[in-house]
């Protein structure tokens, strides 16, 4: 590319910006347009300028990278690029025993509804135990015709079927501070797959139902041998044992061989390591589903069976710890999700709470499965509260934690959907407008 | 009901068979049948009815001795808690903003307790202790939060007839809960 021709470039990238701009206000797409009113068009011409400058490095030089070979082809596993340092796992704020631990997402890294399977969060009871296949069984038993044991392989030779779907821990996170820092520490015990596997409807004609099962007690292979009961009308809904996540085999983290996925419900009845699935009349009250994943209220009552995770959003850019480095119009950028179904809309806000606009939503929109939304904001130095509002397919609107609490009190600790808002100060710094 | 149909026109010539689907699924014939020998192996849940507790019986006394050699460790001296959750205390705490949620002020069935110690402790080494150990240590919890005499025997029934004292104070999911509208404009000054 020669000099002139660089040059010209950069004016036309210097130019786009602007002209978007005036497009979102005429569109009414703005957010925050209506509440800070329209910004002299010359000061943010000026600004938009100087922000798109680019660095004084000319003429461009021919990078190493393209005067020699890079790395040979068909390494067995492809990794990300070294430089994506950022995108990773990380144990939960303040855990230090690893065997009974989660991890977090980083969502604040992540593009798109898809979790890459290295990043999907984690939370074990007792470590990820490595099993082989071939000596792995699910049985399934109790109020059926016939009791069955299958082999992986047999239970990868039933009808397959794919579907999209969120999992998300009940814990994500709890009414009391610390707060997080970031969108992975305020709510990073989300991911989203594809996964693939066999309905558990289809398991359990095969082994022939029986008219008085009412509950099916799924247990898994590992160190916790962890238990929990779902109801029957869910699992002749859409519950699946699955073998596969984004079209590879499962992680051993995420339940290898075979994990049972629960559709909205909270993260911990995705039995992993799934071995058997005992079709009884009545819930096992086990300890998860009693000293554990139920919600203390003020009162002193504990909602017990609060399967469905309620819809949620979050804004992971911009999200605590980035920081806006020009001033202009800025994307904004979230995922929704909703246990019952699909997102309808997504509302945002950047005065914190007061004025809402109508954020665009990406697809596909797929049922209890991430979605995207964006939404164009202008900043110019001044403080934004900036928010995210889901609204599902029932109506049911994402409620500010305020409203939880009214409800609740502060110690029910588990499905806190609340509406988290992230502070922008005047230099461009982004905090959890919660601390 | 599915079926195979052949495709005589189409696919004839070939032989080929194509399942349809429809509102009932065929049998497979995938999976083993399990033997009740094979289902015992496994078959570990207990319930509140209590009706799949296991043979076998012990003492409070022995309770104290598998303690405090398999559990103490990280459930302290006093059951006050460790490295693991604290298994007594916290009467009366459910209702406060510090809840202290263990086996005597939150648990709702002594069948949990029997359940969650034969499948999963201790933590080091899950489903190492016999099922009388179990009878056992599930008794000398229960005791140290006074709901089992100091000289009690403990077995099926003991288990499964003993109420809890926050038996009833679970109530099943009533959501949604929360009342938020979609407020669009002013919503601060007009809630």
């Amino acid at each position: 590319m020669t000099k002139k021709s660089t040059a010209s470039a950069e004016q036309e990238a210097s130019k786009t910006p602007l002209a978007r701009r005036d497009f979102l206000i005429k569109s009414g797409a703005l957010v925050g347009t209506a509440a800070f009113g329209l910004v002299d068009s010359k000061l943010v011409m000026a600004d938009t300028t100087s922000a798109t400058s680019l660095d004084p490095n000319l003429p461009l030089e021919v990078p190493q990278w393209t005067r020699s070979l890079g790395t040979p082809t068909a390494s067995p596993y492809g990794k990300p690029s070294t430089f994506e340092t950022k995108a990773i796992r990380s144990l939960y704020p303040g855990l230090k025993d690893t065997m009974s631990a989660y991890s977090t997402s980083p969502l604040q890294e992540l593009d798109g509804i898809i979790t890459p399977n290295g990043l999907f969060y984690e939370r074990h009871h007792a470590g990820v135990p490595q099993i082989n296949p071939a000596e792995h069984r699910l049985m399934i038993h109790g109020l059926t015709e016939t009791a069955l044991i299958f082999t992986v392989d047999e239970i990868r030779q039933f009808p397959a079927v794919s579907r999209v779907y969120f999992m998300e821990c009940s814990g994500n996170p709890s009414f009391l501070p610390p707060w997080g820092k970031t969108a992975a520490e305020v709510s990073g015990l989300v991911s989203c797959a594809e996964w693939t596997g066999v309905t558990l409807r289809t398991l359990l004609n095969e082994a022939g139902l029986k008219p008085e099962a009412k509950w099916i007690i799924a247990e898994g292979a590992d160190g916790a041998a962890m238990t929990r009961s779902i109801p029957i009308e869910k699992c002749l809904d859409d519950v699946m044992v699955v073998y596969s996540q984004n079209g590879e085999r499962l992680r051993p983290e995420q339940g290898y061989p075979l994990r049972l996925f629960v559709p909205g419900y909270e993260g911990n009845t995705h039995i992993k390591w799934l071995r058997r699935l005992h079709v009884t009349d009545a819930p096992a009250y086990s300890r998860e589903e009693t000293a554990k994943y139920t919600d203390l209220m003020a009162n002193g009552k504990a909602r017990k069976f609060s399967f469905v995770m309620e819809c949620k959003s979050l804004i992971t850019y911009p999200s605590g710890t980035q920081k806006l480095t020009r001033k202009g119009v800025h994307e904004m950028r979230g995922i929704a999700w909703s246990g019952h179904g699909k997102i309808t809309r997504v509302d945002v806000s950047v005065d914190g709470g007061n004025n809402w606009t109508q954020a665009r939503l990406q697809e596909p929109i797929l049922t209890k499965a991430l979605t995207v939304f964006r939404a164009a904001f202008e900043w110019n130095g001044q403080e934004l509260m900036i928010m995210s509002r889901a609204i599902d397919e029932t109506g049911y609107v994402q409620p500010m934690m305020e409203q939880l609490i009214d409800e609740r009190g502060k110690v029910s600790f588990y499905h806190n959907n609340s509406v988290q808002p992230w502070r922008v100060s005047s230099n461009g710094e982004v905090t959890n407008g919660r601390a | 009901m599915g079926g195979l149909r052949c495709g005589s026109l189409v696919l004839g010539v070939l032989g080929a068979c194509v399942f349809t689907y429809a509102a009932a699924e065929p049998k497979y014939g995938l999976g083993t049948k399990a033997t009740e020998a094979q289902i015992a192996g496994w078959n570990i849940d207990v319930a509140p009815d209590g009706k799949a507790l296991p043979p076998g019986n012990a003492t409070v006394a022995e309770g104290e001795k598998v303690y405090m050699s398999s559990c103490v460790a990280c459930h302290g001296m006093k059951l006050e808690g460790g490295v693991g959750p604290a298994l007594t205390g916290g009467e009366g705490s459910l209702t406060t903003e510090k809840p202290l949620k263990t086996v005597g002020s939150y648990w709702p069935y002594a069948t949990t307790l029997f359940d969650y110690i034969r499948r999963a402790m201790p933590f080091q080494a899950p489903q190492s202790l016999t099922n009388d150990q179990v009878y056992a240590v599930t008794g000398y919890v229960l005791h140290i939060n006074k709901l089992l005499d100091a000289n009690a025997t403990v077995d099926a029934s003991t288990i499964a007839n003993l109420k809890m004292p926050n038996q009833e104070g679970f109530f099943v999911d009533d959501r949604p809960d929360s009342k938020a509208v979609a407020c669009m404009s002013n919503c601060l000054k007009n809630p």
